[in-house]
């Protein structure tokens, strides 16, 4: 049994007129700030044990294929690209999920709930996400770069190699657009399945079951063959990892649009009008 | 200040908010008093533009919802304490509210005290949080921007009783401070315990409101005897009204004093007779829980067809 102790009466019942007035009267707020919700939506990318470990990962198996690459790539063949492009291989699988997770984990985790009634325009908040995404995206590249600098830097001293810096910024550019597509194909996904199993096995059926079946087709049937890339966001991202011509470039817009833009809008259009249960 | 006019929600064919219409006023705790399925949760998502609307409207401190600029300042809203990232500690929880709505870094700490959250607790994942713990947390991020209005859909779930009354005192300071509380419960206790005024929902629909001792008190009276029918007959031969309640028992709008007179001159003999508070907003809502489980009285040719299953 727990009892309560009476507080005592206060000095002036005035003074509780006052602090009710005081309420009512009180100032309307600014609104939010939008790089105030772009910092919110940064930190819980990665407050979570989920994300923690997302990241972690990411430099656990970049150091892993950076490593591999050292072992098994002849020495004479060392140079900074193939150094970069070990570090690619874990960046474009972890990226997207990262992508895919800073939208869906709000439904999943119900935790919309919370954000939206603190935050009601839905669209700042999507804003915020995709412009966090793509920061994230970029610093992951230049971090990438900068790290496997030094690293290929370090080797190349101990194996006493003259450094091959054969990657020039348009290529690092390219690659960085190539990686962002990818986060943002899982953007949308994320926010068409508002659901993290779902988005997460999408995105691995555009990237990993998509390619294969393409290549199937292609190997049948000539005119797709021909002109797959203007269909094909995979075969068409890949050109941006050699050279790229105004056709590619073209293919790359085309098949963007279809899948990347058309269906971020219908993805959109389901975050801002679905109801957040 | 939260008014809700002619609010409507259909789902295709089904109506789950229908034509609801309510105040909440400042300086009350209101209840949102209805059984699971009622459309209490709808109504208050629909409050904070989760949800829109078919048809009616929703404001608070007359405007939209989406139309405060900072709401966490004005208007706290606690909807599913479960509703949050298990991987995230209850003080990041705490602090992300904290940061949306740009308040310093030490009201984290002050609301995490109000709400009896210990720093140990605070630094746990809230995946191994109880209900108890997680509707503390709830009402915290509800609490942190100091705001006029409260809105609270089932608190009260998983605290202890002594949990449940220092929710009262709370949301009863609250109130008295001049904010507007509105919480919604499918337990009438709680509602008794906590609220000033009560609206009853049922099916969608508003059944009852008014303050609690509008519709606690003019219960009538609660007779018992051995022959129920024989007595809600002669009670309703004398121009009262009679019904056989789930328990085994005669609720009439009689007097005490009439009903025990009349028992006595029908050689009925009592075994217990008292007036009935609150028992019409008790009957009321265990009608609406479970409509099959109680039998009318409505007119003595009514208690004919009927004393088969009253007996």
């Amino acid at each position: 049994m727990t009892t309560t102790t009476i507080a005592p009466e206060p000095a002036s019942p005035a003074g509780h007129q006052q602090e009710a007035a005081h309420r009512r009267t009180r100032a309307v707020p600014s609104p939010i700030p939008f790089g105030r919700i772009a910092g919110i939506e940064l930190r819980k990318m990665f407050d979570t044990r989920s994300g923690f470990w997302l990241m972690a990962s990411l430099v656990v198996l970049s150091l892993a294929a950076s490593a591999a690459t050292i072992i098994f790539v002849d020495a004479d063949n060392l140079d900074y690209e193939g150094f970069a492009s070990a570090w690619g291989i874990p960046m474009s699988v972890i990226l997207p999920m990262i992508a895919v997770l800073a939208v869906t984990s709000e439904w999943s985790a119900r935790s919309a709930l919370t954000t939206f009634t603190l935050v009601p325009g839905r669209g700042s908040v999507i804003a915020a996400k995709a412009v966090v995404t793509a920061l994230v995206g970029v610093a992951a590249i230049v971090v990438a770069a900068l790290v496997g600098a030094l690293g290929y830097l370090g080797v190349a001293t101990v194996m006493d190699l003259d450094p091959v810096w054969n990657l020039s910024f348009a290529e690092l550019a390219r690659v960085t657009l190539a990686s962002e597509i990818g986060m943002f194909m899982g953007f949308m996904l994320g926010m068409l399945f508002r659901s993290s199993p779902a988005a997460i096995v999408a995105y691995f059926v555009y990237a990993l079951v998509l390619p294969t079946v393409s290549s199937a087709l292609a190997s049948t049937n000539t005119w797709w063959a021909e002109n797959a890339t203007w269909f094909d966001l995979n075969w068409a991202t890949m050109n941006l990892y050699s050279e790229m011509t105004d056709k590619a470039w073209a293919q790359l817009g085309v098949a963007s649009l279809i899948w990347l833009v058309v269906p971020m809008l219908v993805g959109l259009r389901l975050v801002l009008k679905s109801e957040v249960k | 200040m939260i008014q809700i006019d002619a609010l409507s929600k259909r789902y295709g064919g089904f109506t789950a908010v229908d034509n609801v219409t309510f105040n909440a006023e400042p300086g009350r705790v209101t209840g949102f008093l209805g059984p699971n399925g009622a459309g209490k949760s709808t109504t208050m998502r629909i409050l904070v533009g989760l949800t829109d609307p078919s048809s009616g409207s929703a404001h608070l401190l007359g405007r939209h919802f989406s139309q405060l600029p900072n709401p966490g300042l004005e208007v706290g809203v606690l909807l599913d304490a479960s509703a949050q990232h298990g991987g995230r500690t209850g003080r990041e929880i705490l602090t992300l509210a904290a940061r949306t709505m740009g308040l310093p870094k030490t009201r984290v700490a002050e609301t995490l005290e109000r709400v009896s959250l210990t720093e140990e607790e605070a630094g746990r994942r809230v995946r191994n949080y109880s209900l108890g713990m997680r509707q503390r947390l709830g009402i915290a991020t509800a609490l942190i921007g100091d705001p006029e209005v409260l809105i609270l859909d089932e608190p009260a779930n998983g605290l202890d009783p002594a949990g449940i009354r220092w929710m009262r005192d709370l949301l009863r300071g609250f109130a008295d401070d001049g904010g507007t509380v509105l919480l919604s419960s499918h337990l009438l206790h709680e509602i008794e315990v906590i609220a000033d005024d009560i609206v009853v929902i049922g099916n969608g629909r508003i059944v009852a409101q008014g303050t609690k001792q509008e519709l606690l008190a003019g219960g009538g009276t609660y007779a018992r005897t051995s022959d129920l029918t024989a007595l809600g007959r002669a009670l309703q031969r004398a121009g009262h009204t009679a019904e056989i309640t789930s328990e085994g028992a005669v609720l009439s709008n009689a007097e005490l004093a009439a009903v025990g007179q009349i028992a006595f001159d029908a050689g009925l003999a009592l075994t217990e007779l008292r007036a009935a508070d609150g028992a019409g907003l008790e009957e009321m809502f265990l009608q609406l829980t479970a409509s099959t489980q109680r039998d009318h009285l409505e007119s003595p040719e009514g208690l004919d067809s009927s004393k088969g299953k009253a007996a």
